[in-house]
């Protein structure tokens, strides 16, 4: 008997293997794929929730774990309040639960060793998600590209993936980390406690050893907005500009 | 497959259930999504053309295309990052009487819609005409801003909202249906929202 070869549903069960809290409203959550997958710095995945009756939720989320990275697909999950699915991320998810899961996604906001540098990524709040994949990729796989991360969050507490991002930046090897709070004062000598501007924007740039080859932004629509206008304004092209905005 | 432990969700009342396609949410705000900065183009240096392959039919400027006979068209719209928001109320030229102005009837199956950064999506001719889309020039009334696409934005609201071109420049009859940029980067190259074709995988 044969039958008809049925086209494979995109979508696949990925089981939490792992949770981990960032701050207080950014939890990680590890996915292991029933079909592996090898994806992009810079893509997301689809996740799709279904209650018994059949309803469906669906969102995008930016992969955190670097390509080349083992252990499963990261994801970093922002708790909105008004949320109907990262409610359930962080309120009733568990390590063994199984949740539907599509991807690798995007075609655009990615970095690839290949596309070489310097590279300049501008990342607010969770924002900053999409743009930590693109810095363990360039640590784990080409640390000649230079790479400066300017992090806009309200408060030190928020600041995703801290530990990790500072003891990239110590190492000195051509990874240079800016933090700016735009609600407290900055803790350390090279940070700004100021939303992103203009002349943080062309002291970033300054920090490469020459004009960015591509620039990332990653944050809300607002933010991403007064990021492009400020690298505009200090003669960054808007051709070499990326964006992702989450809309609101 | 059940999710264990999902139930609340943010169910549509019924009443406007048959109007969310599968996979989308209701949204009251009017999120911004673009690739890219948002080009700030002034109503001065504003044209549009139409385009037969790489051969101009005919070219407005601003003040000729606001000339044109405009409509209103109120519509759902749905992006394929899954929010619906209902009755847009938009105004603009419809496509139908940009091809009167020019004197030609559509010359081939597939457009190119174009636009003053570079983007550019596909949309078969079909889905262009016949009071389906417009190039629209005002939103609630009023001048459509930069973020959402000013001066001016192609409508097409029965496909997902990233075909819906923001700061268009024209349009570009093609023999072919060519993929433009997120059809290019893994997005469907028709998008209906009520067949949830996101991606390329979709059917």
């Amino acid at each position: 008997m044969s039958a008809e070869p049925s086209p494979q549903s995109p979508w696949q069960a990925a089981t939490i293997t792992r949770i981990e809290k960032r701050t207080p409203r950014v939890t990680s959550f590890w996915f292991q794929p029933s079909r592996p997958f090898a994806h992009l710095a810079g893509q997301h995945v689809d996740i799709r929730l279904t209650a018994p009756d059949g309803y469906q939720a669906r969102r995008s989320y930016s992969i955190a774990s670097a390509p080349e990275a083992g252990g499963g697909v990261e994801l970093a999950i922002e708790r909105l309040d008004d949320g109907e699915v990262s409610p359930f991320f962080h309120d009733v998810a568990a390590v063994g639960d199984e949740i539907e899961l599509r991807g690798p996604l995007g075609g655009h906001f990615i970095w690839e060793e290949g596309d070489g540098g310097p590279i300049l990524l501008v990342g607010g709040g969770s924002g900053v998600v999409p743009l930590m994949a693109m810095v363990r990729h360039r640590t784990l796989r080409n640390k000649a590209v230079p790479v400066a991360l300017v992090f806009s969050v309200r408060i030190w507490d928020e600041v995703i993936f801290r530990d990790e991002l500072i003891g990239l930046d110590d190492r000195r090897d051509g990874f240079d980390l800016v933090l700016t709070l735009t609600r407290e004062p900055a803790r350390r000598p090279s940070d700004y406690s100021r939303r992103v501007d203009a002349r943080m924007m062309a002291q970033a740039v300054e920090r490469l050893p020459k004009a960015p080859k591509l620039t990332y932004l990653c944050g809300s629509n607002a933010f991403v907005s007064a990021a492009a206008d400020a690298l505009i304004g200090v003669g960054v092209p808007s051709e070499i500009i990326r964006t992702e905005r989450y809309g609101v | 497959m059940v999710t264990r432990g999902f139930f609340s969700g943010r169910r549509p009342p019924s009443d406007t259930d048959a109007r969310i396609p599968p996979g989308q949410y209701l949204e009251q705000g009017f999120p911004v999504l673009s690739a890219g900065p948002t080009p700030r183009v002034r109503t001065e240096d504003w044209s549009f053309t139409l385009k037969q392959g790489p051969k101009p039919i005919k070219k407005w400027n601003w003040a000729e295309f606001n000339a044109l006979p405009q409509s209103k068209m109120t519509r759902d719209i749905h992006c394929v990052t899954a929010w619906t928001k209902f009755n847009t109320p938009w105004q603009g030229v419809m496509i139908d009487d940009i091809l009167a102005d020019a004197g030609i009837e559509p010359p081939t199956a597939y457009t190119l819609a174009l636009s003053f950064d570079g983007y550019s999506t596909n949309v078969p001719t079909k889905d262009l005409v016949t009071g389906k889309a417009m190039v629209a020039l005002l939103y609630e009334g009023k001048p459509i801003t930069p973020d959402h696409g000013g001066p001016a934005r192609l409508l097409v609201p029965h496909l997902y909202f990233w075909k819906s071109a923001k700061w268009v420049n024209g349009l570009q009859f093609t023999e072919r249906d060519e993929p433009g940029f997120w059809e290019l980067r893994g997005y469907h190259m028709y998008g209906d929202p009520w067949r949830e074709q996101r991606y390329s995988s979709d059917l």
